[in-house]
């Protein structure tokens, strides 16, 4: 079976957010309706979900979600895993059979310190040496694939439609602050596993629809920075590049916004502020190789809020609304009404326009 | 009047449905079904609740009254009828629609009237009541598309690069619009009585639809786009 990298593959595909601003959890209900109305975006090759706030009782480990292909490779990866991290806690995560979802590989978590000596011989801060860890066991670990390596948060993915994905891995059972969640349509080839979104590095997590058309471009400006693109679909780019940008370089997620969505050159000249047109200028100028072309609207996740983008064109659609403390983000408006019919102050970003929803400070 | 409950239904068995009931009905419950009314003729259809993708497509005569928003491409390629939306309206609305008229009380998103066209008695037309995202009117090679910028007070009434690639068709934008940046193959000017005359009888129909009065939304100046000629890319490549 051929997958993405060695058959490219297009994607249609649904996306969808929620958040509570006053960080109150809520289960995995909510955002599972929300893809209901959205079926059709999908077929059946790849669905995810990414909740924060679902392990409190572990919240100061990194919780390391894994795919292996078998047995072996699991043992073989448990012994790298304790050369490197403290390990509090290893167990499968729960799944439920469902004739929906079939060829389950070996779906397992950890929760891990990094130990302190590994730290100080390699020189590195806590997430530097996670995120390395991440790349080398995708890139070097043959069938391991981490899939979630935050604190306190965790991505949930298969090949399958985003409703049963949600049934198979129980997740009316895990309350969240903040639910991410993806429906895929890859047209050209067999999903897999690990293509399915949210892509996700330490608590960031992307969920994307569309295509992005500068990803060779992007891939090899942030392979030079110790990224390795491994899972080759062009979504995986994104969260790397958000990574680069927020926590490597200290951006803010606005000026993050001002580089992977630069405003043509005709509206930086047009902004009426000096300082404004001069730092576009900047942003656009430095990380040029960062610049994502082609349609896309992503939601990315964090810990403590969530960002929708669309590209500059806006070539695909993407929906706001809200209802008490609840923040809504869909590629369709029937989606946030599946989660709440009542929602209010429904509207549509323009292209380029970052909408940043921050939990109230200490909420979470 | 005949009231389907289409609640959690799909795409095809709603349309099966109402391709059944003979005469006007009512959709209750709507939430995202695409496609609805495809094709459909002489008749009207109510929806209450989220119409999805591609409503009234390929339209031939139904009309079709939406009381809350709508999604994207609505209308796309309709030939006749009517689509009103009490509400919004998303990105790529009329998408290359050959006739009939699309009303919008409220916003629309990206892409509003995306290559219309016409031909001889076939002229579509547009109202939209609020303000259009941008790249309204992209390669408008026909038709009639109205901007009244009604729900927005000393803001644009359309967003960047509106009639990017516009040859041929005709656009009406309430105010003067002197904060839009048109592309160099077109030609805004002020409307003239000549021009308002045409306009009128566009809007009566609207006004009375929405409630509004039809001399106060004319008290204004407004601004008429056309294209400078028919052919306005015939050179961009090769002199021929």
């Amino acid at each position: 079976m051929k997958i993405e990298g060695q058959i490219r593959i297009p994607s249609g595909c649904a996306i969808a957010a929620v958040i509570s601003k006053d960080g109150k959890r809520f289960s995995g209900e909510m955002i599972t309706n929300a893809m209901k109305p959205m079926h059709d975006r999908s077929n059946g090759l790849g669905g995810g979900f990414a909740s924060y706030g679902i392990y409190p009782d572990y919240q100061e480990f990194y919780a390391l979600h894994l795919f292996f292909d078998e047995r072996a490779t699991r043992k073989n990866c448990e012994v790298f895993l304790k050369e490197r991290f403290e390990i509090v806690k290893s167990e499968i995560i729960p799944t439920r059979k469902i004739p929906a979802i079939t060829d389950e590989p070996i779906i397992w978590r950890y929760f891990v310190a990094p130990l302190k000596s590994m730290l100080a011989s390699m020189q590195l801060d806590e997430k530097e040496f996670v995120a390395q860890t991440v790349m080398k066991i995708n890139t070097e670990m043959k069938g391991a694939y981490v899939f979630s390596s935050g604190k306190n948060m965790g991505t949930f993915k298969a090949v399958g439609f985003p409703e049963d994905v949600s049934r198979f891995y129980q997740l009316e059972e895990y309350e969240g602050y903040s639910w991410t969640a993806h429906g895929r349509y890859p047209t050209n080839t067999p999903g897999w596993w690990g293509g399915a979104h949210p892509f996700t590095l330490l608590d960031y997590s992307i969920v994307h629809n569309g295509e992005i058309s500068s990803y060779d471009a992007n891939r090899r400006f942030i392979e030079m920075f110790g990224y390795k693109c491994s899972l080759q679909t062009d979504t995986e780019v994104v969260t790397y590049i958000l990574d680069y940008l927020i926590r490597v370089q200290g951006l803010t997620l606005q000026e993050a916004a001002s580089v992977i969505a630069a405003p043509f050159w005709s509206t930086i000249e047009g902004k009426t502020s000096a300082e404004e047109r001069q730092k576009l200028l900047y942003l656009r100028t430095i990380f040029s190789s960062l610049l994502i072309t082609g349609p896309f609207s992503i939601i990315l996740g964090f810990e403590d809020g969530l960002m929708a983008l669309n590209d500059r064109l806006k070539l695909r659609s993407m929906v706001i609304g809200e209802k008490d403390d609840k923040v809504f983000i869909a590629s369709e408006e029937a989606a946030i009404r599946a989660m709440a019919p009542d929602a209010e102050n429904i509207w549509a970003p323009a292209g380029g326009e970052a909408v940043i929803i921050s939990i109230k400070d200490g909420a979470y | 009047m005949k009231s389907i409950k289409v609640t959690h239904m799909n795409h095809q068995t709603l349309n099966d449905q109402l391709r059944q009931v003979e005469g006007d009905c009512i959709l209750e419950g709507c939430c995202g079904q695409r496609f609805i009314a495809a094709g459909m003729s002489e008749r009207a259809i109510t929806i209450n609740g989220i119409p999805g993708n591609a409503l009234g497509a390929y339209l031939n005569g139904a009309v079709i009254t939406v009381n809350a928003n709508a999604q994207d491409a609505v209308g796309d390629t309709m030939n006749e009828g009517k689509i009103i939306v009490h509400g919004n309206i998303g990105d790529a609305a009329g998408y290359a629609m050959r006739g009939g008229k699309i009303y919008i009380k409220g916003n629309a998103g990206y892409r509003a009237g995306i290559h219309m066209k016409a031909y001889k008695e076939k002229i579509p037309l547009m109202i939209i009541g609020g303000s259009a995202g941008s790249f309204l009117g992209e390669y408008q090679a026909g038709g009639i598309i109205i901007v009244l910028g009604l729900l927005t007070q000393n803001k644009r009434i359309v967003g960047n690069f509106p009639c990017t690639g516009m040859h041929g068709g005709k656009m009406f934008l309430r105010g003067e619009c002197l904060d839009i940046n048109f592309p160099r193959q077109v030609t805004a000017k002020l409307a003239d009585d000549n021009d308002r005359d045409e306009l009128k009888t566009y809007l009566d129909e609207y006004c009375l639809l929405f409630g509004y009065d039809l001399e106060e939304i004319l008290n204004a100046p407004f601004t008429v786009v056309i294209p400078d000629s028919k052919n306005p890319y015939q050179q961009m490549y090769v002199a021929n």
